[in-house]
């Protein structure tokens, strides 16, 4: 029997783009309008959005050139869960708090922005399958600052 | 989902140098800002302005962009101050704690009277 927390969503949209810069973009246009139908407030979107170019960049960054991104979405009524997998080489999604840094650093960003700013994040690396991301937003009720 | 770049020199600060950003900065036009910053600093302008009050979003990669040029031109005992007032865009330089590195400012002349 499957727990409610571990029920499959109730609609699941898939994207697969590019392995490549140019596409970044659409991705986040993509999550938005997503995520504006399902009535998230405007900063969560924006937190989205990052989210998940933050992922997508990660891809570009350690994907062949000519492989592709997936970007699964997973809608239920109170959260939207993003799967972004790629053919990598095994990302880990390690990341450092800059703000810890004694100088500032110009790489590691933005998995500390994807971890900051999603509420649930978690990676699967399989150096044969690549990286596979899964982040979860919940969606607020409309009195929290939305 | 494009940038546009412009570079002008402030007003009554001879040698500072404004770029102004127009657009998103992502890992596809961070490049070109990370161009002109890097002409800029070669041709002896160590204290720059980066303009973002048109910028819709930013990522790491802009981020990336705009710390690697503060660490060349602090090794000129230069600056870089950033023009900012939208909340989207501050909240990243908060979350990550750059508002501690870069000077952030609202507008270019309040930038400019900082130098």
């Amino acid at each position: 029997m499957i727990s409610p927390q571990h029920q499959p969503p109730s609609n699941v949209i898939e994207l697969r783009l590019p392995s490549k810069a140019e596409w970044v973009g659409v991705a986040r246009l993509a999550i938005a309008g997503i995520a504006s139908r399902l009535d998230f407030g405007i900063e969560d979107i924006e937190d989205l959005k990052l989210a998940v170019a933050e992922a997508y960049t990660n891809c570009i960054q350690h994907a062949a050139d000519d492989g592709e991104v997936r970007i699964l979405c997973g809608i239920d009524p109170d959260k939207l869960t993003v799967t972004v997998t790629d053919d990598g080489k095994g990302f880990r999604g390690q990341g450092t708090d800059p703000r810890l840094a004694d100088e500032p650093q110009e790489r590691g960003l933005g998995v500390f922005l994807i971890r900051t700013l999603m509420d649930d994040v978690s990676y699967d690396v399989d150096p044969r399958r690549g990286t596979r991301l899964t982040m979860t937003k919940h969606l607020r009720p409309l009195t929290q600052d939305r | 989902m494009d940038i546009t770049v412009d570079v002008k020199e402030l007003p009554g600060k001879n040698g500072v140098r404004v770029v102004d950003l127009n657009g998103e900065i992502d890992v596809y036009t961070s490049p070109r800002v990370k161009e002109t910053i890097g002409e800029l600093i070669d041709q002896g302008h160590y204290d720059l302005i980066i303009n973002l009050e048109n910028v819709r979003y930013i990522d790491s990669t802009g981020l990336g962009v705009l710390i690697g040029g503060l660490k060349r031109v602090r090794e000129h005992s230069g600056t870089v101050s950033l023009v900012c007032t939208n909340p989207q865009i501050k909240k990243i330089f908060d979350i990550t704690g750059l508002v501690k590195i870069f000077g952030i400012y609202d507008s270019e002349a309040s930038a400019g009277a900082a130098l």
